[in-house]
């Protein structure tokens, strides 16, 4: 049943998802400080990218990923070295972004993903850490002074202009994070889809009925490296600054938390999970000095309450409402 | 300074590190042989331990050694609440959740330090005063002696309890398994508080050693990871193997920053770790080892 809920909302409401994202800025546009919520949507949507593609990854095909900052570093790096190093156009640096990653991912998902469980969890931990390294020491990173990175200009038109700057690029990277996750859904959908899901429930089994696992656990490998670097241009652009912390193992484990609390095993969970806990922190400014520690205290909670991420609940919720009024009906 | 000497200054700075790198994996161990969870807020218990000590010595003017027990035994209760209030609910879910969970309460940990705390590294004196040994040429320093005989006392305490008290033996049959050792009327429940009560109290023991020289909220993350490093590379779930691959860990660790680049003296760490798991990911110390690769 809660199943098909998400089938259905995955087909219909994809459309409606649009233009809600697309209608959301003109009623911010007339709240007060609406330009700072719509700077936290924009960092919404940069981690919904990240987090739609570390969904495929973890909830659909099963391989759990603590070092996705890695990537994420790796396309905003390139980004800012095509723009900054070599003056080279923008669009140059996407597309180093996303060959660089695919590269990368292409050759490390080889060793890594023969393993399982805690220790493909470490290992990836362990390449996070080693990526960071280099980001803090390597000369042509800047190090641990940053590096600045140029603006983008689509058609001649930058988009970083004075008072346009955030909603400017809240229209640019919704556009690009609606269209990865029409794909993400796509692809899920598909046969690669179920192919993941088989190698979720069991390695064997999926074997024995002629998935070729390793080919599928590298190309999903891939495609979440291609996300997340695609994330990290964007926000390589929209920062204009990048220094190493940024990258480091606290945003590994924020995206996957994210895919956790979200709920792992739906695009849509991905998408809630990465805007719920983007907004989070700012809203949780009010408490001040405790935010960390409510911060901690809302991950324990929601992992033990909702193990399944918040998409299930909801869900769960909404068939069970739908369920009582049914049964209303009927008296 | 010739080279010999420096590599002897390392290798002395490194055994030293590697002491408290195998209590931090020593920790890891327990838990995970115990209920199969990689436990994320272990580097906290470290952190703990310290900043309980300073505070009993400083606050309270208890002396050095009462301040260091209390402060272990207060952070073996805070390890046990951990188990009963958090670990407990999550106990039949894949590997994600209890790792959101262990890293959730590290942060809720290190939120509720700074809050209680606040941001500044606190101190105690060092455990006995004088000038530093000298090994030939190399220089060691007071408190690492200190150090060291703390880790080896603990391991060694640790050995005798495993292998002379039935707490022990109850325990190791616990890991070997849990359905048989409950047949056998064991409350497994117990072994698993125990071993959370052990590991945190490990931690706060290497935290108190380690506190002269400065704690604060966020200090125990890099200790976490050292020892979760070391851990891996001794082998997961094998107690001889966490204390080799802390000594391993620490040495070589010390060894590469101070031959090649010290800024990549985290990097190195987690190289070993990347080599030993795709090499070796039964871990440096050829035991058997149940689900692996």
């Amino acid at each position: 049943m809660i199943s098909t809920l998400l089938e259905k909302i995955k087909r219909g409401h994809f459309l409606l998802f649009c233009l809600f994202v697309l209608a959301l800025p003109l009623i911010l546009r007339r709240v007060e400080a609406g330009d700072y919520y719509i700077s936290i949507l924009v960092l919404a949507g940069i981690n919904s990218i990240v987090v739609v593609g570390l969904n495929m990854l973890m909830g659909y095909a099963g391989q759990i990923s603590l070092g996705h900052a890695a990537f994420f570093g790796l396309g905003a790096y390139s980004s800012a070295i095509i723009t900054t190093r070599f003056g080279l156009s923008p669009w140059i640096g996407f597309a180093v972004s996303i060959g660089l990653n695919a590269a990368v991912a292409y050759f490390l998902a080889e060793p890594i993903l023969k393993l399982k469980g805690h220790y493909l969890a470490m290992a990836t931990l362990g390449m996070g850490m080693i990526f960071l390294a280099l980001f803090s020491n390597l000369p042509i990173t800047g190090g641990s002074e940053g590096i600045g990175v140029a603006k983008l200009h689509i058609l001649g038109y930058v988009l970083n202009s004075r008072d346009l700057k955030e909603i400017n690029y809240y229209y640019f990277t919704w556009i690009v994070a609606l269209l990865l996750i029409y794909l993400a859904l796509n692809i899920v959908k598909s046969r690669v889809g179920r192919a993941l899901r088989a190698i979720h429930s069991s390695e064997v089994a999926a074997h024995s009925i002629g998935v070729n696992i390793a080919q599928f656990k590298t190309r999903v490998f891939i495609l979440s490296a291609i996300y997340a670097g695609i994330a990290g241009s964007i926000f390589a652009h929209y920062s204009t600054f990048l220094c190493p912390p940024d990258f480091g193992l606290n945003y590994s484990i924020r995206l996957v938390t994210m895919g956790v609390i979200g709920g792992m095993s739906s695009i849509w969970g991905g998408v809630l999970g990465a805007s719920t806990l983007s907004m989070l922190p700012q809203f949780l400014d009010m408490f001040a000095e405790c935010d960390i520690l409510i911060y901690g205290l809302i991950l324990i909670l929601a992992i033990i309450f909702m193990p399944q991420g918040m998409s299930q609940k909801i869900a769960w919720c909404w068939e069970k409402l739908k369920g009582s009024e049914q049964k209303g009906s009927e008296q | 300074m010739s080279f010999a000497d420096q590599v002897l200054q390392y290798l002395v700075n490194g055994i030293t590190n590697g002491g408290i790198y195998a209590l931090i994996a020593l920790g890891f161990t327990i838990i995970y042989k115990s209920t199969d969870i990689i436990n994320f807020a272990q580097g906290e218990f470290v952190m703990l331990g310290a900043v309980f000590m300073s505070t009993f010595y400083q606050q309270a003017h208890l002396n050095l050694a009462v301040s260091f027990g209390l402060s272990v035994l207060v952070v073996a209760i805070i390890g046990i609440l951990m188990e009963v209030l958090m670990i407990r609910p999550l106990q039949d879910s894949d590997v994600i959740s209890p790792i959101i969970a262990t890293i959730g309460a590290s942060i809720f940990l290190r939120g509720a330090v700074m809050l209680i705390w606040g941001r500044n590294d606190l101190f105690v004196p060092f455990f006995s005063s004088g000038p530093p040994y000298r090994i030939f040429s190399a220089i060691l320093d007071r408190q690492y002696v200190w150090i060291l005989a703390l880790a080896l006392l603990a391991m060694g305490g640790l050995h005798l309890f495993y292998e002379k008290t039935l707490h022990g033996k109850a325990m190791t049959a616990c890991a070997a398994n849990k359905r048989a050792s409950s047949l056998c009327g064991i409350n497994v429940q117990t072994m698993v508080i125990l071993s959370f009560g052990l590991s945190a109290g490990l931690g706060a023991v290497a935290g108190g050693a380690l506190a002269p020289f400065g704690m604060k909220y966020d200090t125990g993350v890099t200790f976490g990871l050292k020892g979760f490093c070391a851990a891996i590379v001794g082998g997961l779930g094998n107690n001889v193997g966490a204390i080799v691959g802390g000594f391993v860990l620490g040495v070589v660790e010390e060894l590469g920053a101070g031959l090649i680049s010290s800024s990549y003296k985290n990097a190195i760490s987690f190289c070993i770790l990347l080599a030993v798991l795709l090499i070796r990911p039964q871990g440096i110390l050829f035991i058997k080892s149940g689900e692996r690769v």
